[in-house]
């Protein structure tokens, strides 16, 4: 235990780093998603195909390439960026894709009655999207959005690999200094992920109950 | 429901377009041996040596990863570099030829247990000798001592050693010492990835500003890419690298001590170094004193 208390101020960095980067990717993830889910369920069939497209690559794609053409890509396309901004990217692009998903199962189960009258009023596609029907969809979407951002969370350890020093990479370096204290450092880092993930779970807890509407 | 009348199936065909990142590897293999194999070689019976003599062929366990030390290039049949040198230096005093030589790759984790279960008979893998190691195997030599320095940029004039790494992002390979002790001792910002590889390609698109790791490893890059990469600094560490053997064979220990000293002095260990190491421009430094056997 004491591996842990003593080096308490070098794994507190390392999980700042990944909250840090579970945070920013997470907004990056709930705009872009939202984006790719409106274009999904657009009038219009390229901004549908399109969005589709986005879907089936992103989410196919393993988040240890998507780190590769990142890091490794931007690069040798002459984009200079710093690590945490590419890891971000990787993690937004990738996590998006999920985001997506959860939002357009949510768009399809709002009632169809909801979009006729929007539309009775005189009311535009993006008007009727942003006013009656995101509002009703995100409401009933919670719980799967919670699974993504946990899930989110935890991937952002595949960054240790790609140059953030994050809590796993410190996870590593107490490995290497202590041989004989292993299961400390290894569960106390799982203890740190499992505050950051009970915070998150809280978190939408609260806003469901928040935003429960009864029927 | 939908914002849109349904009927419409979708079928997205998905294309992962996957980032090759090609290494362009210095090709050009030279293969004539820096030492002639011994035909007439002679040990007493019942002895290692003797064993591997009459059969002609022995396994050895090398990097296949590290330019200039022990590197497999893509479609190459053998690997090359200073550690493959100096086990061919050893076959051929056991007068076995290079081609009766298994190489067989090896990997820092391994390494000792390779020796313990005979999957190999010798190991030459920048295999640093350390107190710990010595309790399961044995190490002969060092053959060759280095220690962890830096990799810059050629054009590079604000780093000449570690002292100059403060605030400076550099990068090592994800729980290694070398990234634990720039970032205590030195104060530079460690940025971790999987293999020096990635590091050196990070450094060459300027997204770090030094690779550190022992400098032999960075020489082999530097040998690689002379125009772009140098190393730079004293070595602020010791690495001293030995040939591993089974533990207790001190006859077989004799004999690779017997075989480095001849090496050190007929020249064809700095013709070791000058064919692989030394591509990177530095002078052929004077071979290190041998431990004595146990």
């Amino acid at each position: 235990m004491s591996v842990l208390l003593d080096n308490l101020d070098v794994l507190l960095a390392g999980f700042r780093l990944t909250v840090a980067l579970a945070a920013v990717s997470a907004v990056g993830a709930l705009l872009l998603g939202t984006l790719i889910a409106a274009m999904r369920v657009s009038p219009v069939p390229a901004l549908r195909a399109a969005g589709g497209t986005y879907v089936n690559l992103a989410r196919n794609t393993p988040l240890t390439l998507m780190f590769a053409i990142f890091v490794f890509g931007l690069p040798e396309l002459g984009i200079q960026a710093s690590f945490f901004v590419r890891a971000v990217l990787a993690l937004t692009v990738y996590t998006a894709a999920f985001v997506a998903e959860s939002v357009r199962s949510g768009i399809n189960a709002v009632q169809a009655g909801q979009v006729e009258a929007a539309r009775a009023v005189g009311m535009t596609f993006g008007q009727t999207l942003r006013l009656v029907v995101l509002p009703q969809a995100f409401r009933s979407v919670l719980p799967p959005l919670a699974s993504v951002f946990i899930a989110l969370t935890k991937n952002t350890s595949v960054a240790a690999g790609f140059g953030i020093t994050e809590a796993v990479f410190r996870m590593g370096g107490l490995s290497r200094d202590f041989p004989t204290a292993l299961f400390p450092v290894f569960l106390g880092v799982a203890f740190g992920f499992i505050i950051l993930v009970a915070v998150i779970a809280l978190f939408f807890r609260f806003l469901e109950t928040r935003l429960a509407v009864v029927r | 429901m939908g914002l849109r009348s349904r009927g419409r199936g979708t079928g997205v065909a998905a294309a992962v377009a996957a980032l090759a990142l090609v290494l362009t590897a210095c090709g050009g293999s030279d293969e004539e041996a820096v030492t002639e194999v011994a035909e007439d070689a002679k040990f007493a019976a019942g002895t290692t040596m003797a064993k591997f003599n009459e059969a002609g062929e022995i396994t050895i366990g090398v990097k296949t990863d590290q330019p200039g030390i022990g590197f497999l290039e893509p479609g190459a049949d053998s690997p090359t570099g200073f550690d493959i040198e100096i086990a061919k230096i050893v076959a051929a005093e056991l007068g076995i030829e290079p081609s009766g030589i298994e190489w067989k790759e090896t990997v820092s984790a391994n390494r000792e247990p390779f020796l313990q279960n005979e999957t190999v008979n010798m190991v030459a893998a920048s295999y640093s000798i350390t107190d710990e190691r010595l309790e399961l195997v044995g190490q002969a030599g060092p053959y060759y001592v280095t220690g962890q320095q830096l990799l810059v940029k050629k054009d590079d004039t604000s780093i000449n050693g570690p002292d100059d790494l403060g605030g400076k992002k550099v990068c090592s390979v994800t729980g290694s010492t070398s990234i634990a002790t720039v970032e205590e001792d030195y104060g530079a910002n460690p940025v971790p990835f999987s293999t020096y590889q990635e590091c050196v390609n990070q450094l060459l698109n300027a997204s770090v500003d030094a690779v550190t790791t022992d400098g032999a490893i960075l020489l082999g890059y530097a040998a690689q890419n002379p125009d772009e990469l140098k190393v730079v600094g004293e070595a602020f560490s010791e690495e001293r690298y030995g040939l591993g053997y089974t533990k207790d064979d001190s006859e077989f220990c004799n004999f690779l001590n017997e075989t480095l000293q001849k090496s050190f002095d007929n020249g064809s260990w700095a013709a070791a170094f000058e064919k692989t190491l030394g591509k990177a421009g530095v002078e052929t430094p004077s071979p290190p004193p041998l431990d004595p056997c146990p």
